[in-house]
């Protein structure tokens, strides 16, 4: 993100011009937003949902003049949001943040809950130029299962694993389970990962002890969205300014709080 | 380009403001790696305190706006970062710090100097958390309550961050260097305010909040004249829409003898503390003087 990005980047109020049911708990709203239309694969926008709150959203797509992001239903805002309609008025910030890298070869991309967004973005553009696209989703139940039509376009029955923790549908066991023998069995020039961070960490660890590149997509509470306030930090780095997106090196430098601590809205230390 | 400032031996003229990313120390070394000559923490008091929700920041023209609300841990966490922070930082640590009572003020100031800071600045100037902050700095007799109570608990220096929302900032200025103020940091935010004409609310959670950046420029430099003209040896820091050489050298000659930066942390990166620095050597040479010291109040030369 260029110094003028962020200082032109002011808040823009737009109307929902449509929303989609993803799964019981997930939707997926298509917001018109020229800034952010151009958005690459993991970068993330500020949404204000105006009276109630303003939260920082992964990008599950971005094209023609139209952003669209993928909300669970899990506090206040996103109630609220879930309750919105189509043409009601929602403020953008964005897009900012740092993005993947787009890696030709094979590369595998694994995700878990919502994590699939911004991963399904990356899937799309990566699908024109890799060899092979492996893409590894799991969530708890069938019902939770994200955008397996839209990766169906992108993989196989062998490329697309899916599980289940409740095993009704694909592999019952948790995402990383799979991982180990894959990892084992195909060559991969890069492996991306976005969800939970108890997920993400079991899968650094799985391409540290096997020496391959990963890019992670992390999440923290954030406020400001461009790297003043100092909420989302991670070690040294801001995940709004510096990532969300952080290379294997960089989660080394860490990991001593990867998976394991975060600074809460007042600033002390809790766990993730 | 080393500079003294109220006892602190500063590397070179420019200091992370308060508020931005204070709240880790490896956030803070990360400035300090970026080339500031010293840090200001967030702003810390008696009691955890978990801010106003978003949005608490707004793009203003030439500028930003927010109402975070103070948030902050509480001293008694804050001292394992203060400790933590005085092993890695190689800068001088001044911890801010606010209260509801001059007692606050000075129990907090005190915990942080036993904890290693090398100084401690008031905030008496947030503009928008009630009963602290700019509630304070603009009573005259309230802020020199607060100044002697803080200068009796610690014995390091004492530096008073004023609020640029009163009438006779020179004024609250005077009263803070005579209840034992070592040196001041001219301004904090200018109250503000922004609203959507879409919704037709106000976007801050908090409704009102500080502007910060280029645009409150202007009257910073203006704060820190009239403060020089008032008191002509108190040690000044110029804090308000500083991002590059020229707008430290403009508070030099206004009467400051360092820089606070904040807003262009984010405008630019934490790397911006180097090039001002780079910026202002280049200028001193070119006019032919030797620091900083010698162009400081030129300004006010009749």
């Amino acid at each position: 993100m260029s110094t003028s990005l962020i200082a032109a980047n002011t808040i823009r109020t737009t109307e929902i011009v449509q929303i989609r049911t993803e799964s019981p708990t997930v939707k997926t709203f298509i917001i018109p937003d020229r800034l952010c239309s151009k958005a690459n694969p993991g970068q993330f926008l500020m949404l204000w949902i105006p009276g109630i709150d303003e939260i920082p959203m992964s990008i599950m797509d971005a094209a023609d003049g139209l952003v669209s992001i993928s909300v669970k239903q899990l506090g206040d805002a996103t109630t609220h949001l879930h309750n919105m309609e189509a043409g009601e008025t929602v403020g953008v910030r964005g897009p900012f943040g740092n993005s993947f890298t787009e890696s030709r070869g094979r590369v595998l991309l694994v995700g878990g809950g919502t994590g699939i967004a911004p991963l399904l973005f990356l899937a799309k553009r990566l699908s024109a130029k890799t060899e092979r696209l492996y893409f590894v989703e799991g969530a708890k139940n069938k019902d939770e299962l994200l955008f397996i039509r839209e990766l169906s376009g992108f993989c196989n029955e062998k490329t697309l694993i899916t599980t289940t923790e409740d095993g009704t549908y694909g592999l019952q066991c948790m995402v990383t389970e799979p991982l180990a023998n894959l990892l084992d069995r195909e060559k991969f020039d890069m492996i991306y990962t976005c969800g939970p961070e108890g997920m993400v960490k079991k899968i650094f660890d799985l391409t540290e002890q096997r020496k391959l590149p990963i890019e992670a997509s992390l999440e923290r509470l954030m406020r400001c969205g461009i790297g003043l306030c100092g909420s989302c930090v991670i070690g040294k780095y801001r995940v709004c300014r510096d990532g969300p997106v952080f290379t294997a090196a960089q989660l080394r430098e860490v990991k001593d709080e990867l998976g394991i601590s975060k600074l809460g809205f007042d600033g002390a230390r809790i766990p993730v | 380009m080393r500079t003294s400032l109220a006892g602190l031996e500063l590397q070179n003229p420019t200091i992370l403001a308060s508020g931005i990313l204070g709240f880790s120390a490896e956030s803070l070394n990360r400035v300090a790696k970026g080339g500031a000559g010293a840090v200001v923490s967030k702003s810390i008091g008696v009691e955890p305190r978990a801010g106003y929700p978003n949005p608490t920041i707004v793009q203003a023209e030439a500028g930003l706006i927010n109402a975070m609300g103070l948030p902050n841990p509480g001293i008694d966490v804050y001292i394992d970062e203060i400790e933590y922070a005085k092993t890695i930082l190689r800068i001088p640590l001044i911890v801010s710090v606010f209260g509801y009572s001059a007692d606050e003020y000075a129990s907090v100031a005190k915990k942080a100097v036993e904890a290693g800071a090398d100084a401690v600045e008031l905030n008496v100037s947030c503009p928008h958390v009630q009963f602290t902050g700019a509630e304070i700095g603009q009573n005259p007799r309230v802020l020199a309550e607060v100044v002697e109570k803080v200068k009796a608990a610690v014995s390091k220096p004492i530096i008073v961050k004023l609020t640029p929302n009163v009438a006779d900032i020179a004024a609250q200025a005077k009263a803070a260097v005579e209840a034992g103020a070592d040196a001041l940091t001219a301004i904090n935010t200018l109250k503000a305010m922004a609203i959507d004409p879409e919704t037709m609310r106000p976007i801050l959670s908090n409704i009102k909040g500080g502007l910060s950046g280029a645009a409150v420029k202007p009257v910073a430099l203006r704060c820190v004249y009239d403060i020089r003209e008032e008191l002509p040896d108190v040690p000044i820091i110029g804090c308000g829409g500083v991002s590059d050489w020229r707008d430290a050298v403009e508070f030099f000659l206004a009467g400051a003898s360092a820089v606070q930066v904040g807003t262009a942390v984010a405008l630019e990166d934490t790397e911006v503390f180097q090039a001002i620095t780079k910026g202002i050597e280049t200028y001193l040479r070119r006019k032919h003087f030797g620091s900083v010291k010698e162009i400081v109040n030129f300004a006010h030369r009749s």
